[in-house]
């Protein structure tokens, strides 16, 4: 049987389905670009300084820095010296919350992916776990360790480990969900208990993956652990706030430490991702 | 022959392996013995300070009410949390406090009761131990107990006599003659002692009759709980969307001044190599600065404030996003940009539609994973540059007593980066299936 419609315009249809869809594209584009415009206005107005006064200032505290350091260069090398320990502090921390919340999030991704986990009813609430120590910003709870603990390197591991395992946590239960569980039943068949199951059967499938995020991850916990350090959790970011309120004239030893934090970024930022890239390369040619 | 080279190299083989597998622990054990002593974590046990942590635990969960006498002019007040906001105006004590002109009577509970003497000192009867009684006698302060049999929760001075027992803490100074009586619970979290609607409950204020003559109930409430001096629960409302505002401007922003630039860093985009080059290390030296001196250099030239914090979040991930989004570039497909020029387009339209369509998904997702990032950093920045609710917990932990209020900043910290996760979740599988 045939229909005797009239053959459907699909023409029609079509230029109506993109006027349709362009309008909601402006919409959309309207809303955002509001929203930004508004945003920026609201914020521009709670600031001490307004954008428009304080544009022109960009460059004088660069500029005052600069001043106060360049009849001073000679003693450049000896301030490098002298924030040198501070720096090692600063890096120090940023490697031992990457390894604790590295070893951490191993152990919780471990128990909240399905078919690896050691008590499967638990999942949802390691899940939860990870979700609210990654949501935690470590600020928060340095400033509450500061208190308890006192001042420097600890309080600041600890912060930046808490956040670490959560962060890490999810990346690594979405790796071990690929993990191939052949190895894991075969060692289960031989009575191997739940940890040498996954320390033998899982960690070394997924272990390149682990360390490549585990890599990344310190890159951004050395910037973590400059910042802690500004409010007071030793390293190299508190000796920057010291530099800082010696004021004008004395900017020298600021700048030094600005030289000292970027290369220390710098770095770090290329060698993490030159081994991950070797890394890739590696597991490509096999 | 051939065996004895197989065997060979599967012995090397799993000498590696070995090494590896107990080389990279023992390297993990000393590098952590080694970071035990230049942290000085056995140091750590005697600096830190367990009273400290234990006025926080308990201030978190619990309040304490203060009676206090001048002990010159025989005055007494009853405060919560010892601020002006939470005094009792004269009259309406809480009934375990009794004030006349005999002297005031406290009743803690359980035989516990505590009066205080006129001219300064107390009396407390203490179950199962007795009466103690502490008084000023001229300027020093003397008690009816043997000094050298005080229990440890006697703690005495010349100056200063104090009593913590677990139903409260008397102290007498000079001054004044004060106690501490403890309650589970926020103080005051919906309204302050000089609300009408105080010790209403829920139900009473929805549907009883109106309690403050000039106002309809709800609103009336809604008034005093939204305007409550001591939570302030609206300035903690405006300070979490501010710091939300800071990591959406920032990072927006960011995505908008990065991707024209990223087009000038992209190998199939940008023929001139020093461009690119140079637009390669704009971007580096933007990521590398990184967002604390940023912010440092920024709050000298704008001032403290949100807007501050918004523009160093925006300058460091102009730096990611020009890297990310170059990345994205090279890996477009040429054919579909071939097959918008077949049609004539002009650069400008073959860029729109044969280019964008293709990196669209990878920025959407970039991006929104930046700005759920950017809420916890955008908090980090406040505290530093003074905007957001970073600021207020700063602040309030900068007087080390408001740890009530710390907590709650916190609680609603973890919900908001929470809630911004899952809006983040929610937009990216939105718009990427529908692209």
């Amino acid at each position: 049987m045939m229909h005797s419609d009239p053959p459907f315009d699909t023409r029609a249809h079509y230029m109506a389905l993109m006027a349709r869809k362009r309008l909601y594209g402006g919409i959309v584009l309207a809303i955002f670009v509001a929203l930004m415009v508004s945003g920026f206005i609201l914020t521009n107005d709670r600031n001490a300084g307004g954008f428009w006064d304080g544009l022109p200032q960009i460059f004088d505290f660069p500029a005052a820095v600069l001043a106060d350091t360049i009849p001073k260069l000679d003693r450049l090398p000896g301030h490098f010296l002298r924030y040198f320990p501070s720096l090692m502090e600063t890096v120090n921390i940023a490697a031992v919350s990457t390894l604790i919340g590295a070893g951490l999030a191993m152990l919780l991704s471990l128990l909240s992916t399905r078919g690896l986990a050691r008590w499967p009813r638990l999942i949802p609430l390691f899940r939860r776990i990870m979700d609210i120590m990654r949501a935690i910003p470590e600020i928060v709870v340095a400033l509450v360790l500061i208190f308890v603990l006192g001042g420097g390197p600890v309080p600041a591991m600890i912060a930046i480990a808490f956040h670490t395992a959560g962060a890490l946590g999810k990346l690594f239960s979405e790796v071990n969900e690929n993990a191939d569980l052949k190895p894991v039943e075969g060692l289960q068949s031989v009575g191997g208990t739940w940890f040498q199951r996954m320390w033998l059967g899982v960690v070394p499938q997924v272990s390149p993956n682990y360390f490549s995020y585990a890599l990344l991850r310190f890159e951004i916990n050395i910037r973590a652990s400059a910042i802690l350090g500004f409010v007071g959790a030793g390293g190299i970011g508190y000796d920057l706030r010291n530099a800082m309120a010696w004021g004008q004239g004395r900017f020298d030893e600021a700048a030094a430490i600005f030289i000292l934090l970027f290369l220390t970024i710098v770095v770090f930022d290329q060698l993490s991702s030159h081994v991950r890239n070797a890394m890739i390369a590696k597991k490509g040619g096999h | 022959m051939a065996d004895a080279a197989l065997y060979a190299s599967a012995d090397r083989l799993f000498a590696r392996k070995k090494l590896f597998a107990f080389g990279l622990p023992v390297l993990v054990l000393v590098y952590l013995v080694y970071i035990v002593f230049a942290f000085d974590l056995p140091g750590l046990a005697e600096r830190a300070r367990m009273d400290n942590a234990r006025t926080l635990l308990s201030d978190v969960w619990s309040y304490k009410t203060h009676v206090t006498q001048d002990n010159r002019s025989g005055e007494v007040e009853v405060a919560i949390e010892g601020e002006r906001r939470g005094t009792y105006a004269p009259g309406t004590e809480p009934d375990w406090v009794s004030i006349d002109a005999a002297g005031t009577v406290v009743d803690l509970e359980d035989g516990h009761v505590v009066r205080f003497l006129t001219g300064g000192g107390f009396a407390y009867e203490v179950p199962d131990f007795g009466l103690i009684e502490a008084r000023m006698d001229g300027r020093a302060v003397v008690s009816n107990l043997e000094e050298e049999t005080l229990p440890e929760w006697i703690s005495a001075s010349r100056t200063r006599f104090q009593v913590e027992t677990s139903h409260g803490r008397v102290s007498l100074t000079r001054n004044r003659t004060e106690l501490f009586r403890y309650f589970p619970g926020w103080e005051l979290f919906f309204f302050t002692l000089d609300s009408p609607y105080y010790g209403h409950g829920v139900f009473e204020i929805a549907f009883g009759d109106r309690i403050d003559p000039e106002r309809a109930n709800i609103a009336g409430a809604w008034q005093d709980f939204w305007n409550n001096a001591m939570w302030r629960h609206g300035d903690v409302a405006w300070a979490l969307f501010e710091t939300i505002l800071m990591a959406f401007l920032g990072t927006f922003g960011a995505a908008i001044v990065a991707l024209p630039l990223a087009f000038l860093s992209a190998k199939n985009f940008a023929p001139l190599l020093a461009v690119r080059f140079a637009m390669r290390r704009v971007f580096d030296f933007l990521r590398g600065v990184d967002g604390l001196i940023w912010t440092i250099v920024l709050s000298r030239a704008f001032g403290p404030g949100p807007m501050t914090g918004a523009l160093a979040i925006l300058l460091t991930d102009t730096g990611s996003f020009g890297k990310l989004f170059s990345e994205a570039l090279e890996n477009v497909d040429g054919k579909q940009i071939e097959g918008v020029a077949s049609t004539g387009a002009a650069p400008v339209l073959r860029y729109r539609f044969g280019v964008i369509p293709q990196i669209t998904p990878v920025l959407i997702s970039q991006v929104l994973y930046f700005f759920e990032s950017n809420t916890r950093s955008a908090t980090i920045i406040g505290a530093i540059t003074g905007g957001g609710i970073g600021l207020l917990l700063t602040q309030a932990m900068i007087t080390q007593k408001d740890w009530e209020e710390v907590s709650y900043y916190i609680v609603l910290i973890v919900l908001m980066v929470m809630a911004m996760d899952s809006l983040s979740g929610w937009l990216r599988r939105k718009l990427i299936r529908g692209v």
